[in-house]
């Protein structure tokens, strides 16, 4: 028997089709149009995610699994959809004028991260083994391109080689642990996993395919010991593709791995709770000793976002609701920290040209006075000083991980942070204190001031009413355990 | 009885050829080698009762990716000797990981569960191609439509990194072509007869 079909079953997806469409008219756009395609089809991109953000507030979040059970649409998916759309809009908004200096401002660029966007919010909504791999294909393969985009650099392409052969050998093992619990369950749905894991204890077979998924993951979220192609991609991709990478698709690998982890394998959680306490930990560490000597900013920000996702991973180690809804707080507020600082780093240019050392900075605080105040408050909320919204990303996460007592954890990770304090005061050193070179250049065009403007305001002012977003990370958190 | 020759004929083959693929000194070879171990491959699949994934193997694999790989690896300047040299020192970091992975998969082998009767393709009289299309187009519509938007992006990829607009090459153009009138390029002469044109 045929099973009937109507269209309203896919309105759930409704957000992820639109993109669909948009991707393939951009296409189309862009072929027909020779001059200035890339400018336009850059405005097209934000005011299509603009548009998705409206479907996807419109969108029921209490649905049903549809498509067979592949794609869900519950609190969690919806409130990180609403991150990643937010942090692409702000992703292109950044990239538009860099395009034309660097001139490389060909129309494929907002059509592949339109497609990368739309792989992140599948991935966020996978609710099969499947879909989770096709979605982070999906995220992955535009990803390699933009990251390659200068084609004529051999930095960029280096770049995007080795982030290439990296992703695809991390494709290889989550594949290999994909199979390897599809063997030892019989299903590839989450919540068939879920019930034949439900009670029984797991097998060493199973194990180690989630040990296998995991370390695909991680080298997603570029944990540690799976970072080391982080900093050379950041450092050679162009700096606006750069700022999509740190902005966002670690929020929907981190998404992706907090649903696995409590979804399918929420029953044995002391399972992976080692595993994610290593990576965690690993990841702290490095994050904050390999950031002590580096020049590059590019690369600076690289370690700094290592050191970022050791403290989200923290949060997940803890696997309680609590500690999730802290996850997914502590990851809105390092996308906004990380879009800011990316505003400035984009603006970093003297007489049409680009540069990205530290002691580029020297006495910024003379030559733009604001500019310097402004990284100045986002390091401080970087490093996690109070009034600053970093401060109540970390403080929720370290409460959580006592909860769970994880205290251990706890104060090694707080440890990290002061360490990791010392590079982020460094800039502010250097801005403030060192001898002026000449002034930046002070065209920066509308979108960069608008991003780095919104940024800085949230930093300052989440204090004042943290509340909403407090209350939405940690309904989407409770989703993740509703099941 | 012969259905177990025949796993073993394959199967024994596949690995020997296998083995040549990374042995060989000449990367053609290796290529040959490989194209041999999709044809054992595509037997295992036949005596499995897939034969549609048996067919696919051969068609796509043997006909499309070694074929390019072939190419790839006569095209290409690299001097594989160069390339081989100091891999001698990788050595002993391979063989450790090769020992870790041999004990990962006999822990796998002593933890599967109960040993489970073998599964074979059920003799209904739905066909192997017809029982995949049944599911891929239904079940698994998701994961083959967003599959199609991988290949989309790969296709954009490739333009976006090897495409060169070349100015000096002459193209074809269509439209003009069209707009082109006899009275524009024809010239019809009289000529008398006995003086030339």
């Amino acid at each position: 028997m045929m099973p009937v079909f109507s269209w309203a079953s896919l309105s759930p997806a409704l957000p992820e089709l639109f993109l669909v469409m948009l991707g393939m008219v951009m296409v189309l756009a862009g072929l027909s149009q020779s001059e200035g395609a890339a400018r336009s089809l850059c405005r097209v991109a934000i005011g299509g995610f603009a548009l998705a953000l409206m479907m996807l507030l419109g969108v029921n979040w209490d649905s049903a699994p549809v498509m067979n059970g592949m794609f869900v649409m519950d609190h969690f998916a919806g409130f990180m959809k609403l991150l990643i759309l937010l942090g692409l809009m702000a992703a292109v908004a950044l990239s538009v004028r860099y395009l034309e200096q660097e001139e490389i401002d060909r129309f494929e660029y907002p059509i592949l991260i339109v497609f990368a966007g739309l792989g992140m919010m599948l991935m966020v909504s996978a609710h099969n083994l499947l879909a989770m791999y096709v979605g982070l294909e999906l995220q992955s393969l535009s990803l390699y391109v933009l990251a390659a985009f200068r084609r004529n650099h051999s930095k960029s392409s280096e770049a995007g080689m080795k982030y290439f052969v990296l992703g695809a050998l991390a494709s290889g093992m989550l594949l290999f642990g994909a199979s390897l619990v599809y063997g030892y369950t019989g299903a590839l749905g989450f919540d068939a996993i879920s019930h034949a894991l439900a009670g029984g204890k797991a097998g060493a077979g199973l194990v180690i395919g989630l040990v296998f998924l995991l370390v695909g993951l991680a080298f997603k979220v570029s944990a540690v010991p799976f970072h080391m192609w982080t900093p050379d991609v950041y450092e050679g991709a162009p700096t606006s593709v750069t700022a999509l990478f740190a902005i966002v698709p670690k929020i929907a690998a981190m998404g992706l791995l907090m649903r696995l982890l409590t979804e399918p394998f929420g029953s044995i959680m002391p399972e992976w709770q080692q595993v994610v306490w290593v990576l965690s930990l690993a990841s702290m560490a490095v994050g904050a000793f390999a950031g002590l000597v580096q020049n590059n900013i590019k690369r600076l920000l690289a370690y700094s976002s290592i050191g970022n996702m050791g403290y989200a991973l923290v949060g997940v180690a803890a696997g309680t609701a609590s500690g999730m809804g802290a996850v997914i707080l502590y990851l809105a507020i390092y996308m906004i920290m990380a879009a800011g600082t990316f505003g400035i780093v984009l603006s970093m240019r003297r007489g049409g040209r680009a540069y990205e050392d530290i002691e580029d900075l020297s006495g910024l605080s003379r030559t733009n006075p604001l500019m310097a105040w402004t990284l100045a408050f986002l390091m401080f909320s970087m490093s996690g000083i109070p009034p600053l919204a970093g401060f109540f990303g970390k403080l929720f996460i370290f409460q959580a991980a006592i909860a769970s007592q994880f205290y251990v954890l706890a104060v090694l990770g707080v440890l990290c942070s002061v360490v990791a304090a010392y590079y982020y005061l460094r800039v502010i050193k250097v801005m403030f204190f060192d001898d002026p070179l000449d002034a930046l250049d002070s065209d920066l065009g509308f979108s960069l001031r608008a991003v780095v403007f919104l940024s800085i305001a949230f930093v300052l002012f989440f204090i004042f009413s943290p509340d909403t977003l407090v209350e939405t990370s940690r309904n989407a958190a409770a989703a993740l355990f509703a099941g | 009885m012969i259905q177990v020759a025949a796993f073993y004929l394959f199967a024994s083959v596949l690995t020997a050829c296998a083995l040549a693929v990374i042995c060989a000194r000449n990367p053609v070879h290796s290529v040959l080698f490989l194209i041999a171990c999709f044809f054992s491959a595509a037997g295992l699949f036949v005596l499995l009762g897939a034969e549609f994934i048996a067919l696919i193997l051969v068609i796509v694999y043997v006909g499309a990716v070694a074929v390019l790989f072939l190419f790839v690896v006569m095209m290409l300047d690299i001097s594989f000797q160069d390339l081989r040299r100091g891999a001698m020192q990788y050595v002993p970091l391979g063989l450790g990981i090769g020992l870790v992975l041999l004990v990962e998969l006999f822990t796998l082998y002593r933890a599967w569960p109960e040993r489970t009767p073998v599964i074979t393709a059920e003799s209904t009289a739905i066909e192997n191609t017809e029982a995949l299309g049944r599911i891929i187009y239904t079940d698994y519509l998701f994961a083959f439509q967003v599959s199609g938007l991988i290949l989309f992006v790969a296709m954009i990829g490739a333009i976006v990194l090897t495409h060169r607009c070349r100015p000096d090459v002459r193209r074809q153009k269509v439209a003009e072509q069209n707009r082109r009138k006899p009275s524009d390029v024809l010239e019809i002469k009289k000529v008398s007869s006995g003086s030339g044109a």
